[in-house]
Order: structure tokens, then sequence, then C-alpha cells
């Protein structure tokens, strides 16, 4: 009875959000403003069905209801009750209900926290959000519904894939589906510009505070993923180009240009095109990331039961969306188009180039995730397309990105003059330079890869010129707008990031070894020691324990606990590995497989400076949110606009 | 309905499903630690052909272990990566391979860095030219974010 | 004014190559985790092996030179396998060409026990223990089915579990007189 509740609240959201649509485009074209209310307040119905829909499904998880199919086939008696509520997203019909419930909830709060927008302006961009809605609602409703019953009900689950028994499954999705489906906002905020015809600054200023709040979930949701990764999948890789890391890399590529452009399009009213572009190109990539995880056409470790009928209507969605919005497009670009120089060194001239290797290098990671299909698809051959290819043709516009940022940063709009800061900045680069061989000859004993020096490098220069403004305005004792200092804080983040990824790539030592209690084996000065080994009973599987202890020079490191789980039901055996955090390295400790004679293959490695990685991404979002709490976001996120407020305001300097 | 390609991935689950133990391997390393260098660098270079997500250093797939020790073994004859590249891809074609050969087929893959960046920057040359001849109003250019 | 649509022409082609792929995918002409065998036109690759049922007594794959033969690639452990055993045994029948069966991977007793529950379909079992000849073949998974020309060239592939419609649609035709 109560899954049928679920059916029926998905419908009644598809209805509503159809609803949705009509009163705010219709509404906003015909200047109705009793269907523009409407709009609003369709927008909370939606929300309160869905996410009805989604407690639903969760309810049935907690109470192990395996009448519903997709409750029996993701849950398990013995499955904890975190893991459980985790659960309702582990597979394809409720991560799609995950989904549409956080678009939902994006829609609520557009309406909720932009008093100061327009009526006509705030019914389109709810309207194009509703359209998405109904999209994504008749998706799940049609193909995809998470309430099919399975009767007779079997008397346990098949339980929850074990990789994904970890607390940062309760995590990585849905932080990273609020970024992805956040794209949906900017791409809406377009959409309404297009429709409109117009896009003053007034718009950009509307527009950035959502973007950047749906940047920093992605980034966050990205971070969080590769750490799970890192720490779960027992092999101490963050990053492998697999193709659904690939589908939530490019959104956010598309994401930062996107802030970027925002950022000229805000102060001098340009580079109207290019935003309008970003967005909607933001957006696309986060659909077709969505299509490529649940139609088939990609291999990946990420994709859900691939389906090709589930893949045409994604397909046929995605097409709509974006051949749509592009068109609307092509029809209203030429008559935005703006006018207004700027000199060969700019502000303006450093983000357009900084958008530019942005977008080459996400239409690169687009070519190498797609060249198989192509491949595949016209009978030319089957071919892989891996990390190497990936890692190389990633730096060749990323690497010049960074040392561009850390001179950009610093530019002036119109005209920019480096007569006072030329000399310090390169004071800094080449400090950057010189700490990073020191970093590693000193530290590391070696000079690493080619390009080792250069990334430290880099990152230390990017980090240096990232800190210099807001440090120079707490010595003056001046205000620290929050724009500039989250600015700061982002690339500095970036700079981190940098560091992280060379250290770990140049200097990491993997070692596989044999070890019965008592061994040793010694990795970068670090002696492990096999202690023992016992069996261990979790509450859904059996596990092999072992005791590693490390040390140092004879001093006492840490003492690491790794195990071989062995679930009840699904019968994949996970390895949980045994992480020592310093504030310069990870000892990571695998357990393998028994070898007889008391023996056991244990995987060693030395991670230097990997949380750097993470904490870098960290740092970008936090740059982030500092950003967005700028005040001239104040006051329900949108400062009070005058209708006539037009580009003079803009070009005067205001902002 | 497509039941033998899915059953043969099936079954190739089955012999070597997706373990997350990653390959541990402790008779695997060289003494020489170039050879093992050379190793661990082609290892972490192939494709595991049965769950396909994954290079053969990392999986648990029985048929990776078996590529391992090929590898090895080829290492230890003297072979060059050349040589081992071609004696997988002659059995198991390009696919085993996670970097794309340059071929006249993936030209254009290996050719995009370069002409992608080219691409974007002459873009922002133009419009950088074009703007720059533009008027540039002469009040004062602030910093700002 | 027409190169700003060149995105949207560009998405519709992009748009294009998913629709080709998905419903080539549906009708099964193509599987993106299929991987197709380099070694169709080549020369099969030849081996010696212990045969299951008498291991001292070494089987070589040159005595099967100047006719057509079948290789089967299997296990115990293998259930698509034990899926197509019947179908085998009934291909094997008529086909009239030696079906020779690599056990791969396997455990001898058991693949003895298995033969002789289910049937014996092959001419002559061989034990890869190793799985050296089985990544010679290209085999990435159990079964796999191989037709070898007179000539010695490998004509034909099939990764899966066969079934006499199978064996009709790509084998047969290879086959003179068989099927």
């Amino acid at each position: 009875m109560i899954p049928e509740i679920g059916t029926l609240a998905l419908l009644i959201a598809l209805v509503l959000a159809v609803l949705q649509s009509v009163f705010g485009l219709v509404g906003a074209h015909r200047n109705d403003a009793v269907w523009m209310r409407a709009t609003s307040s369709s927008t909370v119905a939606v929300f309160l069905f869905v996410l009805l829909a989604f407690l639903v499904l969760a309810y049935g998880f907690v109470v192990h209801d395996y009448s519903i199919e997709y409750v029996a086939h993701n849950s398990n008696n013995e499955l904890p009750l975190i893991y459980r509520i985790a659960a309702v997203w582990g597979a394809h019909e409720g991560s799609l209900l995950l989904w549409v419930l956080i678009l939902s909830t994006w829609a609520l709060l557009v309406s909720r926290l932009s008093k100061g927008l327009p009526d006509v302006f705030r019914a389109r961009v709810l309207g194009t959000l509703g359209l998405v809605g109904v999209g994504f609602l008749a998706f799940t409703t049609l193909t995809s519904s998470p309430f099919t019953r399975l009767l007779p009900a079997p008397l346990d689950g098949a339980d929850l894939n074990p990789i994904l028994q970890d607390p940062a499954l309760a995590a990585h999705p849905p932080m990273l589906y609020m970024g992805y489906v956040g794209t949906s906002v900017a791409f809406a905020f377009a959409v309404a510009a297009m429709l409109s015809g117009r896009m003053d600054a007034s718009w950009s200023r509307w527009t950035r505070p959502w973007t950047v709040a749906a940047w920093m979930c992605l980034t966050l949701g990205i971070s969080l993923g590769s750490w799970w990764a890192y720490y779960v999948l027992g092999w101490g890789g963050w990053w492998f180009w697999d193709p659904v890391e690939n589908a939530s890399f490019m959104p956010w590529l598309a994401s930062t240009a996107l802030i970027h452009s925002l950022a000229v399009t805000e102060k001098r009213g340009l580079f109207r095109n290019w935003t309008l572009l970003l967005a909607i190109f933001a957006f696309s990539l986060s659909l077709l990331g969505t299509f490529l995880v649940r139609s088939g056409v990609l291999v990946s470790v990420h994709s859900f039961a691939a389906d090709p009928s589930r893949g045409l209507f994604v397909l046929g969605l995605l097409l709509f969306f974006i051949v749509g919005s592009l068109t609307l497009y092509a029809i209203r670009a030429p008559s935005l188009q703006s006018e207004g120089g700027f000199a060969p060194v700019s502000r303006e001239s450093f983000l357009l180039l900084n958008n530019a290797l942005l977008v080459a290098a996400a239409g690169l990671i687009l070519l190498g995730t797609l060249w198989p299909l192509v491949m595949d698809s016209f009978n030319l051959g089957k071919i892989s397309v891996g990390p190497p290819y990936f890692n190389t043709v990633f730096l060749v516009p990323t690497l010049p990105l960074v040392a561009l940022v850390g001179v950009g940063m610093h530019s002036t709009w119109k005209r920019a003059s480096y007569a006072s800061k030329g000399r310090p900045l390169a004071l800094m680069a080449i400090i950057g330079l010189v700490l990073g061989a020191l970093v590693a000859f000193v530290c590391y004993g070696r000079y690493g890869l080619p390009l080792t020096i250069i990334g430290f490098g880099g990152g230390f220069f990017l980090m240096a010129s990232a800190l210099w403004q807001p440090l120079a305005r707490l010595v003056r004792r001046q205000a620290q707008p929050r724009a500039a200092l989250g600015m700061a804080v982002a690339h500095f983040g970036i700079g981190l990031f940098v560091i992280g990824v060379s250290g770990v790539a140049s200097y990491k030592i993997e070692k596989d070894v044999s070890m019965g209690p008592g061994d040793t084996a010694t990795i970068a000065g670090y002696t492990f020691r096999f202690e023992s080994s016992k069996d261990v009973v979790g509450p859904n599987y059996l596990a092999r324990e072992a005791q590693v202890a490390i040390t140092r020079d004879g001093a006492p490191v840490a003492a690491l606990t790794t195990q071989k789980r062995q679930f009840k039901i699904q019968n994949n055996p996970t390895t949980h590995a045994g992480i020592d955090v310093a504030w310069n390295r990870d000892l990571f400790v695998a357990l393998g497989d028994e070898l007889g004679a008391g023996k056991w293959s244990l995987r060693l490695q030395y991670k230097p400076l990997v949380r750097y990685i993470w904490l870098g991404g960290v740092f970008c979002a936090l740059g982030g949110l500092i950003a967005i709490l700028d005040r001239r976001y104040r006051g329900g996120i949108v400062e009070p606009v005058h209708p006539t407020d037009t580009e003079t305001a803009a070009a005067t300097g205001e902002g | 309905m497509m039941k033998s390609p899915v059953s043969a991935v099936a079954t190739a689950l089955l012999i070597g499903w997706v373990g997350t133990a990653g390959a541990i391997d402790p008779s695997a390393a060289f003494a020489d630690p170039a050879l093992q260098a050379r190793y661990e660098h082609l290892t972490n270079e192939l494709r595991c052909l049965v769950c396909q997500n994954q290079t053969i250093a990392d999986s648990n797939a029985s048929l990776a272990g078996d590529l391992r020790r090929e590898v090895r073994e080829m290492i230890a004859r003297g072979d060059t990566e050349a040589q081992i590249k071609d004696f997988l891809t002659a059995r198991y074609g390009d696919f085993v391979l996670y970097d794309p050969p340059l071929s006249a087929r993936t030209l254009f893959l290996w050719a995009a860095p370069g002409l992608f960046v080219l691409l974007t920057v002459g873009v922002v040359v133009r419009t950088v030219i074009r703007r720059a001849r533009q008027p540039i109003d002469a009040d004062d250019s602030e910093e700002s974010a | 004014m027409w190169r700003y649509f060149t995105p949207a022409i560009a998405f519709l082609l992009l748009g294009a190559l998913f629709a080709v792929a998905l419903v080539r995918i549906e009708n099964g002409t193509m599987d993106p985790r299929a991987i197709k065998s380099p070694l169709l036109g080549k020369a099969a690759p030849t081996f010696v092996l212990p045969t299951v049922t008498e291991p001292s007594r070494p089987f070589d794959s040159a005595v099967l030179k100047g006719h057509p033969y079948v290789i089967n690639v299997w296990g115990t452990w293998c259930p698509a396998c034990r899926e197509e055993h019947s179908a085998l045994l009934v291909i094997a029948r008529r086909a009239g060409i030696p079906f020779i069966g690599i056990d791969w991977k396997d455990d001898r007793q058991q693949a003895q026990q298995y033969l002789g529950q289910l049937g014996n379909p092959y001419t002559e079992t061989v034990a890869d223990d190793e799985g050296r000849v089985a990544i010679d073949w290209g085999v990435y998974g159990a079964p796999e089915t191989f037709l070898v020309g007179a000539d010695g060239q490998v004509l034909v592939k099939f990764a899966g579990a066969l079934t006499e419609a199978i064996w009709a649609e790509k084998f047969a035709p290879f086959v003179q007189g068989g099927g």
C-alpha cells in the first residue's frame, strides 16, 4: 500500500511540474501576474510531493519492505541502518529519485530566495527548471520507477553492493548531485535571459551566487568521490579518468569557466554570449554525464545497470534541452553582442584565456572519453583510452593555466599594468621554483618526474600569489572584500591541489610483500611489522583482520588495522585499508590473500602530500562560499534592483 | 535480447570478480629496480579484459594474474616494451592498451591537445585584437573579483 | 549569423552518434564490452597440453593440421559452459569435425567428473592449468568457441554460450557439409 503512495506522489509531482513549466514560461510570455505567482506555488508543491516519494522509498528500506523490488535488490536484513538509508540512492532508480529531489530543492530555493528578481524573470527561471523536472520525472515514472513491486516478496534482500557500504556513500552522491543538478539553475537563468532577449548587469549579479553555490557543491562532491575511491578501493589511487569520473569533471571545468565569464559580464557587460554558452555547456555536460552512466554505451565501473531503451529516453531529453537551448542561443546571440574594449593585457584577456584553456581541457576529456565509442560505432575497432592518455593530455592546457592564474589574479580591468606588480610576482615565481627544487631534493632526496619541480614551483607560486593581496590588506588594516578574499582562498586551494598531485605522482612508493607474524618490510624509511591477524565478525560480513605496526628509526609511528571483508550475500571481497595520516604523507596498508604457512600478501604504500589534493578542493569550495557571502549578494541572496538598471551602472565600476 | 554476450560477461565476471583488494602480488617484485619499474609501468598501462575498468596491476581477476605473469616473464627474458605490447595486442587487440597507440585511427586523438589549445587560443587572440580596437574608457580600473 | 548555430549542429551530430550506438547495442550488432578477436584470418596458435583423461599423454595441436576443427574453452566453474553443454553435444556430433576442448584453469578431477556425468562432446580435452594457451588464443572469458579452417586460419570466434541457432548462423557456413 505504502509504495503505491510513492508512485502516486511521483505522478502528482509530474503533473505539478508540467503546471510549473506552463505557468512559468507561458505566464511570463503573457505577462500574466496570476500565472506567474502560481509558478512559485507549483514549485513548492512539486518539492513536497517529490520529498514524499523519497521518504516513502526511504521508509521501505528502513522497515525492510522487500515487496519493493528496488529495496529487495539493494538491501538486506543485516544491512546497518545508515547504509539502508544511503542505499536509497545506491542504484539507478533511487539515484534518479535523488536527482529529482535535488532539482526540486534547488527550484524551491530559487523561488524562496529571490525576492529581488522581477516577476517575469523569476517565472521564466522556475518555468525552465520545471521543464527539466518534467523531463526527469517522466523518465522516472515511465521507465525507472523505484516502486515496482516484487511479489511474492522475498524474505531477505540481495544486499547493497559492498563497495558502497561506507560512510562516504552517504555523503558523496548527494553532494555531487547538488552540484551536478545545480548546473540547471545557471542554465535556467541563461534560458530566461535568452527568452527575454535582455542580459544586463543585474542578470549577472542574480546568476552568479547560484552558479558559485552549485560549483561549490560539485567541487566538494568530486573531492569526496576521489577521497572515497582512495581509501575504499584499496589500491591508493585517487583518480582513474573513468568515464563517469570524467562525466562529473567536465561540468566542473565548464562551471569554473562560467564563473569567470560571469565576472566579466557582471563587471563590464562583455562576453555575454560566452557566458550563455558556458551556462548551457555546464548543464549539457551534466546531462551528458547522466546519459553516459545510465545508457550502457560506455564501459565504466560506476555505470548503473545499462539499458539501451532507457538510454534512448535520456538521449531524447538531452537533445531536447541542449539542442533547444543552443538553437535559442543561435537566435538571440547576434542581438546580445556587446560593445566594449579592453587592452591586450587586461583582466578581461586573462579571464578569456583562462576560459579558453578550461574549455580546451574539457573538450580533450570529452574526446578521450568518447573516442572508443566513436571507433566502435563505425566498426573501426576497439581501443581503450585511459590514464596514460588523459594524464599526458590534460597537462597541455592546464600547466600553462597554473602560471596564468598566478599572474592574472592581479590584473586590472580594461588595461592592466604590471609595472608595480611584475617584480614581486617574478620573485614569487622564482622563489616558488627554488622552494620546489628544495622540497624535491631535501625532503625526497631525488628529482622525481620531469615535471615535479615545475609542479611544486607552480603550486607554491599560486599559493603565494593568491595570498599576496589579502595579506597586504591585512597588514594595512584594510577591509577585506569578501569576493576578493573568496577568490584568493579558492586559488590558494588550486595551489594546494597542484602541490598534492605533484608530490604523490612523483614520490609515491608501492610495495607488495608477503608477511607472516613478526615479519617486517621497509619503504621510505618506515618499517612495517606484521603483528597478528584474526577473524572478525561484522554486521553483514566476515573479515580477516591484520594488525600492522609502523616504526621509523625505531620510534613508533602508528598501529594500523586492515581488513579483508567477505560479505555474506554478495560475495565480493572488499579490502579496508589501514591508513596513517600525517601532515606530509599517508601510510597505507591493505590486506590481500592468505598465502599459506601463516603468510599473507599485503600492499604497503607511501603517499607523500596526498591529503593536499582534497584539502585543495575544500579550500576551493570554501573560497566559493566566502565569495557568495559578499555584501552585494546579501538581502535575501539578491539585492533588489531597479528594473531600469542598465550597463552604465556596471561600467562605472559598481560592485 | 542479447543473451550470449551478457552471459559471457557474467561468466567473465565470475571467474574474476571486481575485487577491490587490488592485485597484491608479493612474488612479483624484481630484484633489479629498473626492471621492477618497467614492470610496474607496463602493468599500469594494460587494461584488464575481464573487469575492463582496471589495469592488470590493480585487478584481482584470474586472467589479470596470468597476464601479469606473462609480462613478468617477458621482462625477465629481456623483451622490450614494444615487444610485450605487440604480444598482447596480437592476442587481444588494441583494446588491451590504455595508452592508445598512435595510428591513422588515433591520429586525431593525439593531435587533439595541440589542436584544441591552438583553436581556443586562436579565438582568444582574435577576440583580444577586436576588443583592443574598440574604445576603452579611460576611467579608473580597480581590481575586483 | 550562421556561425552561432555551430554549437547546436555539433551537438546534433553528437546526438546522432549516440543514437546510432544505442540502436546498434539494442539490436545486438554492437557490444561495448565485447572484444573482437585479432586472430580472425590469422594462423591459429599451436599448443602442446596434457589431456584431461591421461595427463601423461600430451596432445599436440600439430595433428590437427590440414583439417578444420573447433576449439571450445570451458571450465567446470563456469555456469554458462554448463548451459551450452547440451547444445555442444548435439553440435559436435553433427558437425563431423574434431572438437577440441580446452579446460581452462580447472581441477582435473572435477573436469573428468563433469564430462562423465554430462557427456563428452570433445574429440579430445586438454587441460590448460596455467592459462598460457588461453592467452595465446586471446581468451578473456569462458565459454569461447573458435572455428579453424583446413588451412589453419581462425575463421570464427564466438564468446558466450553456444546454441544450435548460433552455430547455424555463425559457424555452419564455414563448415562444409556440417551443422
